[in-house]
């Protein structure tokens, strides 16, 4: 009888640990529903650390779904620069040139701004769970956060990054750290992402932190000061007509 | 005794005209080829002093140990006073400023869309100031197929290849899609003022050149310069000189813990060109001592040819109680003339022919392009070594090849030579 009993309990703790920890696909899920909207704005800077000075630009971002839309403010340089994304496609408008180019191939990995973020981060669709199957690998603690450590592999060849790990707050169900790799297991990018702040049911972070880890300069900040969900965005926006 | 052999040299031509004809050849040749080797490869030298490597470059030092990458956010900066700083305390050089870039080069349709994008490697250089010897120094004129010099920050020279490529002529616009020295997109139109041909087949493939003054502001390198070129007043390039030069330079200005301070490379020291230079070296020296070794086989062999001509004379001295080693050091002596007057009168003809090819022979035409920046003219070059490097191989030669076809006397058998003599 003890015996059973003993067998039973076991049981029951293996189903509520099993309960109490999510899937990896669950988990990115929820990281979706947390952190990607219909649509958004944001009004950020983004601090430059580069090797010998640090610089600070300013811009505005309207997105909505799988197009974007931003506008450089500052400095006197970048102002009236401008970003389109539409799908898969990306477009800039450079206002001393007049010209509107669209960049492909190597052009999207190159710098944003001399940041440590490339067009092609820029490009990333913001839905993990459709892009990369995930494993729970352990927990650890963050910023005296408790966070699962999941692991990220691409399910297709079209991502910038092919691994990923994720340490994620287990109770905001937002990244707190990230890790990015390449193919070959090669680490390309750190970020650190703190300053979270809770948006209506959601938690969305206020500093986020990128480090190219083949770059020299101490890493760029990309500073929230103003987000809004669910907005409404005129559709002439995400047209090339906006970009002049 | 000395007199007594010159008489029989001049009296028997046989035993001193054809050496004479195989020393002044060989001389000849080796004078010949010496000059040209070294005017061809010192021509490239000075081809890429002018245009990459300066006798000296200054950089920032971690530019220059990422200088495969032309990496202008490593750039020296506050170059201004830098320059007149260098100017005044090196007066006697001449210091040029370039910025090596990179990118897209795009041109429009009428609606300002793409119409045709190609991969581009540039130079900036100062095209603009009244005093600038760039022009010059880089051919400019000569290498222009189509347009002209650029007058403005905003023009540029594309490569014949590449305008082709991109379907534009000389007023027609391109942007440039590039990075600024912060690391950020650089978008910048310039009008294309003109077309060249650099003569390599890289450069040719997608090369531009285009006024310092334009590439700053489009890479947003105010006050900033990625390269600082030196040239000795002699336009000569001197590597012991630079060595010292540079050496004396970094001891001064820079500094292992700032990677930003400036470094001064010779160019020996760039672009593999410490192969390069030790390849002329090793030219001469290949160019001698096959010279050594072929006109002492030849001359071995005429000098056997001699020696049994002369069977009955030696026959003869022998048989009046003349020594073996006093015939043997006799043959020497007439060979030191023989070398003498044949390594003399090479080094004259050599000279002569050195001087007439000093003027250059233009191989432009022979090119699938005949207006270049790459000299068309390939020149000798008669330097002091010119005066000796054939002179002291001839003699060795001569009494090399003497001394081996007169080891047979020692052979002979005194009784066989009167036999001979009898005979």
């Amino acid at each position: 009888m003890t015996h059973t009993i003993r067998i039973a309990a076991g049981l029951l703790l293996i189903s509520f640990s099993a309960a109490a920890q999510p899937s990896g696909e669950e988990i990115l899920e929820r990281i979706d529903r947390n952190m990607s909207s219909e649509s958004s704005y944001v009004k950020s800077r983004m601090i430059i650390h580069g090797p010998r000075t640090s610089r600070t630009i300013e811009s505005e971002t309207w997105a909505q779904g799988k197009s974007a839309f931003t506008e450089y403010l500052a400095p006197a340089r970048e102002r009236g620069t401008k970003m389109l994304k539409l799908e898969d496609q990306l477009w800039i408008f450079s206002p001393s040139s007049d010209r509107t180019i669209q960049l492909s191939g190597h052009l999207l990995r190159q710098s944003v701004m001399g940041s440590d973020l490339s067009y092609e981060d820029m490009m990333e669709n913001p839905d993990l769970a459709s892009k990369y199957d995930a494993v729970v690998v352990g927990s650890e603690t963050v910023d005296d956060r408790e966070c699962w450590v999941v692991e990220m592999h691409a399910k297709t060849e079209d991502v910038a990054y092919q691994k990923r790990k994720i340490w994620v707050d287990r109770q905001r169900y937002v990244p707190l750290r990230e890790e990015l790799y390449a193919k070959s297991g090669e680490l390309l990018k750190q970020t650190e992402l703190t300053d979270i702040q809770q948006h209506g049911s959601r938690w969305y972070p206020g500093k986020i932190v990128f480090k190219d880890m083949l770059k020299t300069g101490a890493g760029t900040e990309f500073i929230v000061d103003e987000i809004s969900f669910d907005v409404d965005i005129p559709d002439y926006l995400f047209s090339k007509a906006a970009l002049r | 005794m000395l007199k007594f052999y010159l008489k029989g040299l001049f009296r028997d031509r046989a035993r001193s005209l054809l050496p004479v004809i195989v020393v002044t050849i060989g001389v000849t040749l080796v004078v010949l080829a010496n000059s040209w080797v070294t005017g061809v490869l010192e021509d490239m030298v000075v081809f890429n002093a002018r245009f990459a490597t300066g006798h000296v470059k200054i950089m920032s030092q971690a530019y220059y140990e990422n200088r495969g990458q032309q990496p202008n956010d490593l750039a020296l900066v506050g170059t201004s006073s830098f320059m007149d700083s260098l100017e005044s305390q090196y007066p006697e050089m001449e210091w040029v400023e370039r910025i090596q870039f990179g990118g897209l080069v795009d041109a429009p349709d009428e609606n300002g869309e793409t119409r045709a994008q190609g991969p581009g490697g540039g130079m900036a250089v100062d095209l603009l100031s009244e005093d600038s010897g760039e022009i010059e120094r880089l051919n400019l004129e000569k290498a222009m197929v189509r347009g002209r010099i650029p007058q403005s920050p905003f023009e540029i020279i594309l490569s014949e290849q590449f305008a082709d490529k991109l379907e534009v002529e000389p007023g027609d616009q391109v942007t440039l899609i590039s990075s600024t020295m912060y690391g950020a997109m650089s978008i910048t139109n310039f009008t294309v003022s003109g077309t060249i041909t650099f003569g390599t087949a890289a450069l040719d493939r997608g090369g531009m050149v285009a006024d310092i003054s334009g590439i700053r502001q489009a890479l947003d390198m105010t006050d900033a310069t990625g390269e600082i070129l030196g040239y000795f007043p002699s336009g000569e390039y001197d590597d012991p000189e630079a060595a010292s030069f540079a050496a004396a330079f970094n001891e001064k200005y820079s500094n292992p813990q700032d990677e930003f301070s400036p470094v001064m490379a010779t160019l020996r020291e760039q672009s593999n060109m410490a192969g390069f230079l030790d390849l002329i070296d090793y030219f001469k020296g290949i160019i001698v001592t096959i010279f050594v070794v072929a006109m002492s086989i030849v001359l071995w062999n005429s000098g056997l040819l001699g020696a049994l001509r002369r069977y009955g004379e030696m026959g003869l001295r022998m048989a009046i109680g003349e020594e073996k080693g006093h015939i043997y050091r006799s043959l020497i002596i007439e060979a030191v003339f023989i070398g003498l007057a044949g390594s003399v009168i090479g080094t004259l003809f050599g000279l002569f022919f050195s001087s007439l090819m000093a003027r250059g022979i233009d191989i432009s035409g022979m090119m699938q392009n005949s207006t270049m920046m790459m000299q068309g003219v390939m020149k000798a070059k008669i330097t002091p070594l010119a005066y000796y490097i054939g002179f002291f191989p001839g003699l060795i030669a001569t009494v090399l090849g003497t001394a081996l076809a007169g080891f047979g006397i020692y052979k002979r058998q005194t009784a066989k030579l009167f036999k001979e003599l009898q005979a």
